[in-house]
Parts: C-alpha cells; structure tokens; sequence
C-alpha cells in the first residue's frame, strides 16, 4: 500500500514537472513587442502549465486503465460492482471549481492590467465634444509611466484594405506608422462589412464594425515592421486583407510625419 | 399500455414496404427511421468530406492557386453548414436518438411517429437543396455564422437558399427533439423510473430541451435575415441603421447551446459504451445526471464569448467569461466519472473501446483550449484564428465523431445481427486517430503565430505546419476506407452476432438481434439497472 502511495506521489511530480518544464520552455508564441504581450504571454504559459497537468493526467489515466484491466483471453466474469463514490465525486467538483475560479480570477487581473476595464477615452480634438456610444477594444491607462504621448489615428477598414487617418497632419496613409513607446488611440470604423484589426505580435484585435465605431488603444514597444491581419471574414479576397504596421524610434516618425502632413503642424 | 402486438404486425404489413425498400418508404417505425437518419447523415459526412479535402488541398500552398476566391469560401461554407446541420446534429440525435429511445424507455415507438418521419424527410431536400445552391449562382460564401453586412451583400440566391435549407433543418430538429422529450417523458413503460433510465436519455432529454429553446431564435434570425437580403430591410443592415452585433448576438444564442446539442447526445452514448466493456457499471449515475442538466442551464448563458472582439461593453466581457469557464466544471464531472468506470473493469479493448477512449483524450484536449479561449485577454488574441479552428474541430470531429465511430461498432450487431471485423476497426482508428491529431494539433501554432482562419492563403512561413496539417486530413480521409470496407464485408457475410453479442444488460440488447417490428415478442423488459455489471449484481437486474 505504502508503495504503491509512492509510485503515485512520484507520477504525479513527473506530470507536474514535465507540465512546467514544458510550459516555460516552449514557446509558441510569435514576438512580444507592445507591453500587452508580456502580460498576455504570463497568462499563456500559467493556462499552457495547467492545461498540460491535466491533459497528461487524463491521458495516462485512460493509457493505466487500459493495460492495467485489460481483460485477459479467457477471463471470465465483470469488474468490481462500484457505482460511485461521492468524496470522490464531491472532490473532482470542487478542485476543478476552484481551479476555475482562480483562473477566472487572475484572468480578470491581467485583463485589467491590460486596460480592458478601464474606461475608454479617445483623446482625440476634433470629437471631444462629441457624446456618441462607442464600444470597448483595450484602453491602456493613460497614467502608464511609458505611454506619456498619445496618437490618434482613424482607422477605417473596407473591402479589402484599410486607410489610416492622422487627423493631425490631415492626411491618409495605407501604413500605420507609429513611435515606439507611445499610445496609440485608434478610433475603427468600417465603411462596407465586418472586418477585424489584428497584430499578432501585439496580442490584440478588435472588429471593424459598419455603423458602430470601436476603439483600439495601445503601446508599441519594439521598433519593427509588423503586419496588420484582417480577421474576420470580409469576402473573397479577405485572405489577402493586409496593412503593415511600423514602429519607429521617435524621430524617424517624425521625419514621415512631416513629410507627409497637409497642414501645418509641427509635432 | 396493452397493445395487441399481431394488430400492429398487420398495420406495419400494410403500411410500409418490406425489406430494403422501406428505407425509402414514409415508414413510422422508429428503427428505420434511425437508420434512415444515419445513413443519410453518413452520405453527407462523405460530401463534406470532400470539401474539406479541397480546403486542405488549397491550403498546402500559401497563394490561392487551387480554387477560385469565392468558391473556397462556398466550399468553407458548405463544409461547415454539411458537417453540423447535416451530419452531426441529425446523426447524434436523430439516428442513434430514434433507434434508441425507445428501447430505453420501453415502448414500441416514438411518441409521434408521423411527426418523426417528417422530421426525417425535411432532411434530404433540405441538404440536396443546399448543395444544389452551388449550381445556381454559387453557394453562400458567408460561413456557417452568416454574419451581416457580409451575408446582405453576397450574391443573393446562394444565401437565400442557404436560409431555407437551414430553417427547415432547424425545423426538422425541433420536430425531433419534441419528440424526444414526449416520449421519455411519457412513453416510459410503467414501473420504470426516471432516475433508473439509461444515461442517453438524460443526454437527450437535455439536449432536446436546448433544441426546443434555441432553435426557434436562430429560425427567428434566420427569418429577418432574409428580409433584409430580399426585402432590403433594415434589421441588421448598417447602412438603413440596422445593427451587426445584434444578429451576432441572436445567432451566437442558438449557436453556443448548438454546441452541446452536437456534444451531449455523444456524452449519453459513450456513457453506454463504457460500462459495457469495461464490464463495471456507470460511474456516479446520479452527478452524472446533474451534470448534464448544469450544462444545460450554463449553456444557455455563455453564448457572448463567441463576440469578446465584437465590441461587448467589459461587464458583459467579464460575465461571459465567468460563465463558460463555469461549463469546465460539470464537463470535467463527466469526464473523471468515465475514467473511474474505466478503472477497476474487465475491459475488452476493441473498436468501439478504442474510439470511446479517442474521445475522452481528444475531448479533453479541446475542453481545455475552450477554457483558455473562454478568458476574454486570452482569446482577445486568437479569436477568429486557427487555434479556434483547432479548438472546435478537437471537440467536434475528436469528441463526437470518434463517439459516432465508437457507437456504430457497438450498435451495428444489434442493426444488422452481424459483427463488424476488429482488425479492421483498429486500422480505422488507428488512422483516424493520427491523421486527426496530425490534421489539427498543428492549427494551434498557425492560431497563435498569426494565421487568420477563413482564408485562402497565408504567409510563406506557415507552409510547413499547413501541409503538416494537410496530411493529416489526408489520413482522415483515408481512413474511411477501412471502415466502409468493414461495413461491406459484414453486411455480405459477416460472423453472425447472436442476439447480445456483448452481454449487455440496457433494454435494447434483451430481444433479437435484428430486433422484431414491435421491438419485443411480449411485454417490454423492465430494466430498473441498465449498468447493473460487476459480479455482486449477477441476480439483482430481473426481467419482468
Ligand atoms: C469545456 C467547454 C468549452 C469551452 C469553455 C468552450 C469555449 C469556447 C470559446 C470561448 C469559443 C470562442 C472562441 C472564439 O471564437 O474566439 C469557442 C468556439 C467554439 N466552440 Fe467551444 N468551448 C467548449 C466546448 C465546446 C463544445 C462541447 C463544442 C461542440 C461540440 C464546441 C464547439 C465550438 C465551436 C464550433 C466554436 C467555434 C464557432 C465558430 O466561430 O465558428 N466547444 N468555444
Ligand atoms: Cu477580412
Ligand atoms: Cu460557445
């Protein structure tokens, strides 16, 4: 008996083991470069972690029972009459419970850490007056020690492009350029279907909605050249629906900026 | 509850035609009607199959070189609409939900045997219908959601039919599940219990009262859709100030119970499978039965994580969020409960153990994913991507229909008296279950890395892992062939199976093998424990 507590106490530091090693030493996820990913990726390998503890589990469980009461060729006869075992049961209601909850928990916190909970301003001149609903995307804080200035783009979405607005310097540029290390507020809105704006490398995405703008704020950390990924199905040439995002160190932004601004404005 | 059972022999003679020609007939008799349901489901499983190859094919090479734009998307479509509306619903419930049920509950039919055969016969026109849609003016392109503007402003006779076709498979499902419910709620032979049923009727008791509720609101849906493709309406067209995230909303209330309406029925089926070749009986029947009613109850409420990126106000983010991961608790009840039956039993390890044991790894797999996905900064990240893509097709194809697989080799000696070859059935599963896992372990990755699901092309980089995945479906498709040659070779000249080749003791394995038109020579069984295996419940379980 005493034995067979230790083979189970040793399995199961293998499966946690291996769960971890696994989980902080593989990595499956593509470049963090605004400061949502490392929050995301936190959160990523904690689930990964626990999602491998309880996959491998089950897995050897099912793999054990099978070898182990394997009917032999000329058995006879049925297993143990056993119809349940409520500890048991009230136990696997609970730990999962509990783990659930916990998750719940910390998913909130990192969500808030994100700014998903935090109000949504668009800090934008031309429509600070203006009261009209908009619907949430991520909204940093504003009192994030590296995000001190703040960019406004419209960001509008149609079949198959998107155009971004810089309502400063008026004018309209198929490339988001931004300076890394600055929020970004962007204000989406579609002018035909459904479309979604996408930086995987950002960790954040957000539907371009007809007749019901969004907003999408965030912070690029690492200087780049990354792709902006329409999500959601627009229509047939939706796979190629593709923007570039550049983020640049200050000056070089403000060097594109002034190239192209229609009025005169100096950042 | 005393029908003369020469009375019916006589009707069934008049009525129906005998031998294969009744599986084309308006025939009443729930049996038939069964196999009606699976037969026609597998035909569609076969057509939907093959566009999933033609998607897999497009998607070995990053350009979009194999099919036209717009017929990959009818193709994903129609994959989709097939694979749900026409394979799984109708088989998980309809096929094995009709041939079962009232074995289980001890009648001789359902509650409302016209009303079944309608809802059998909606099916073929409904899904020929849909296909034939591609021959007009190209099928819908929208995908199996639909979502407005884009479905408005597609061309219009491909969608329109596509409604149709939908509503009246939504019909024929609500017919069935008013079915279900009235006959095990009803037709229960006396003397038996509703505690003391097998575990498929509560499965289908839970799943028929989602179809009864949901399904009328995707109709509803459906319906104003329509009016704004062909009466230029304004419900959810943005441009007459109609709303998106409304319909999203609507279709996503019928779409999320959806989900357990394809995965409940399968939850009853593998928790008859397991106990009777492990030789134990059903583990914790009772939380069991609760378990399956809290997702019921949860199901009904968590339908807004489909729309994290869709613009929902944070409280509601956060609701939903709480809701779904809820879901894992009574799911993993489930789970635990099979493997403790597992656990201790005499267990024959044949096909429809292997596909049994398939479904707990791969349901597993995909239940844990669905938690991640159900964190809103989690699945901020990956919705609308191939790690979703992975996540479902985990819980669809590997959940239910490894059940499927796993319960037509259970059930094909109490259809056809014959046995199905073993040899064969581990070929199949074994192929199955490699080229599954093959197909879509990989999606994960492309989800995560920055590959969008819907598209026909994609970065050069994710070449390799696509055409990993493409080998995958390769294999899937592959692996039918031993199954059908399997079914072929047991219906020409199978080994005779006898009447229980298992030595099962749930209702159904008590009369012949094929069983008779009235489904007992005499009275119904009562079967007060239809799990009652292990050596001390030898005497307990009296046939009366
Ligand atoms: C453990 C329970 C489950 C949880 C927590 C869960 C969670 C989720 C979440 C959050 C999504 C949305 C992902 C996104 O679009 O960003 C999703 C998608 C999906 N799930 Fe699950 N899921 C679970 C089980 C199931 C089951 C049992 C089924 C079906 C039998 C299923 C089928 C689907 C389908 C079809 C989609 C994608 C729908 C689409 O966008 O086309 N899931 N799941
Ligand atoms: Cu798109
Ligand atoms: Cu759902």
């Amino acid at each position: 008996m005493l034995n067979k507590n230790i083979y189970l106490i040793l399995i199961i530091s293998c499966v946690f083991g291996i769960s971890f090693w696994i989980g902080f030493n593989v990595n499956l996820l593509p470049a963090e470069a605004s400061i949502n990913a490392p929050i995301y990726d936190e959160l990523f390998k904690i689930l990964f972690v626990i999602g491998l503890i309880i996959f491998i589990g089950m897995t050897l469980a099912v793999i054990y029972s099978l070898f182990k009461f394997k009917r032999r060729k000329d058995e006879i006869g049925d297993g143990i009459a056993l119809e349940g075992n409520l500890s048991l049961e009230i136990i696997w209601t609970l730990i999962p419970s509990i783990i659930v909850l916990i998750i719940g928990i910390y998913s909130y916190n990192i969500y808030d850490r994100m700014g998903g909970m935090k109000e949504l301003n668009h800090s934008h001149e031309m429509m600070s007056s203006n009261n009209e609903k908009i619907w949430a995307g991520i909204s940093q804080s504003s009192n994030n020690d590296i995000a001190n200035n703040n960019l406004s783009v419209e960001v509008s979405a149609m079949q198959f492009a998107f155009l971004f607005n810089y309502p400063k310097g008026e004018f309209i540029s198929g490339e988001l350029h931004v300076p890394v290390n600055n929020k970004v507020s962007m204000r989406m809105e579609s002018k035909d279907v459904i479309h979604a704006f996408w930086v995987p490398e950002f960790r954040i995405k957000q539907d371009i909605i007809p007749g019901q703008p969004t907003i999408l704020n965030f912070t690029p950390t690492k200087i780049g050249k990354y792709p902006i990924i329409c999500a959601e199905l627009c229509g047939p040439y939706h796979g190629g629906m593709r923007a570039s995002i550049i983020v640049e160190d200050e000056s070089d932004y403000k060097d594109w900026f002034n190239k192209n601004k229609k009025t005169e404005v100096d950042l | 509850m005393t029908i003369s059972i020469d009375r019916q022999k006589d009707n069934h003679q008049r009525l129906q035609p005998n031998g294969w020609l009744r599986y084309f007939s308006f025939s009443l008799d729930h049996k038939v009607i069964g196999i009606q349901y699976m037969v026609c489901g597998f035909l569609f499983y076969l057509i939907g199959g093959t566009l999933a190859s033609a998607i897999r094919i497009e998607l070995a090479s990053p350009m979009s070189d194999f099919l036209p734009r717009d017929v990959y998307n009818q193709f994903l479509t129609l994959h989709g609409t097939i694979m749900i509306f026409l394979w799984i619903v109708p088989v998980v419930n309809g096929a094995f939900g009709n041939y079962l049920i009232p074995f289980y509950v001890g009648a001789r039919d359902m509650a409302f045997p016209r009303l079944n055969a309608v809802a059998f016969w909606l099916i073929p026109p409904s899904g020929l219908m849909l296909i034939a849609s591609y021959f007009v003016e190209g099928a819908a392109q929208s995908g199996w959601t639909a979502y407005p503007p884009l479905s408005i402003t597609t061309p219009q006779s491909g969608q329109i039919i596509w409604i149709i076709s939908v509503l009246l498979l939504g019909g024929s499902s609500i017919f069935g599940g008013i079915n279900f419910i009235a006959t095990i709620i009803k037709l229960r032979r006396p003397g038996l219990k509703l505690m003391q049923l097998p575990m498929y009727c509560w499965a289908m008791l839970g799943t028929s009262l989602l179809v009864v509720l949901s399904t009328p609101v995707l109709a509803g849906t459906l319906i104003l859709l329509s009016f704004d493709i062909v009466a230029h309406t304004g419900f959810f067209n943005p441009v007459l100030g109609g709303n998106v995230v409304v319909y999203q909303h609507l279709f996503w209330f019928y779409s999320h119970p959806a989900v357990y309406i394809m995965v409940l029925p399968a939850f009853g089926l593998v928790s008859e499978i397991l106990p009777v070749h492990s030789r134990k009986p059903l583990f914790g029947y009772t939380t069991m039965v609760y378990s399956i009613m809290g997702i019921v109850v949860l199901g009904l409420v968590v339908w807004a994580h489909h729309m994290f990126t869709s613009g929902t106000p944070p409280w509601m983010r956060l609701f939903f969020t709480i809701a779904t991961s809820f879901i894992a608790v009574p799911t993993g009840i489930k789970f635990f409960n099979w493997v403790a039956t597992l656990w201790g039993g005499k267990i024959s390890i044949n096909s429809a153990m292997l596909f049994s044991c398939g479904f707990i790894i791969n349901f597993v797999f995909g239940g844990i994913t669905g938690v991640a996905l159900a964190q809103v900064p989690f699945d901020i990240h990956v919705h609308d991507t191939y790690f979703v893509v992975a996540h479902f097709h985990y819980i669809v194809y590997g959940g239910t229909v490894f059940i499927i697989f796993s319960s037509i080799y259970h059930w094909f000696p109490k259809v056809t008296g014959k046995m199905l070859g073993e040899k064969l059935g581990i070929i199949h599963f074994a192929i199955t279950f490699i080229g599954f896992n093959l197909c879509f372990a990989p999606q994960h990755w492309l989800g995560l890395n920055g590959m969008p699901r819907r598209v026909a092309e994609y970065d050069p980089q994710f070449q390799f892992v696509n055409q990993i995945s493409s080998i995958g479906a390769l294999l899937m498709a592959i692996s039918t062939i031993p199954f059908l040659v399997n079914i072929f070779l047991s219906v020409r000249n199978g080994k005779d199976s006898g009447d229980n080749p298992w030595n099962a003791l749930t209702p159904e394995w008590l009369t012949s093998s094929p069983p008779p038109v009235e489904n007992w020579e005499g009275d119904a069984p009562l079967v007060v424990e239809p799990y009652g295996y292990g050596d001390s419940f030898s005497q307990k379980n009296k046939k009366i």
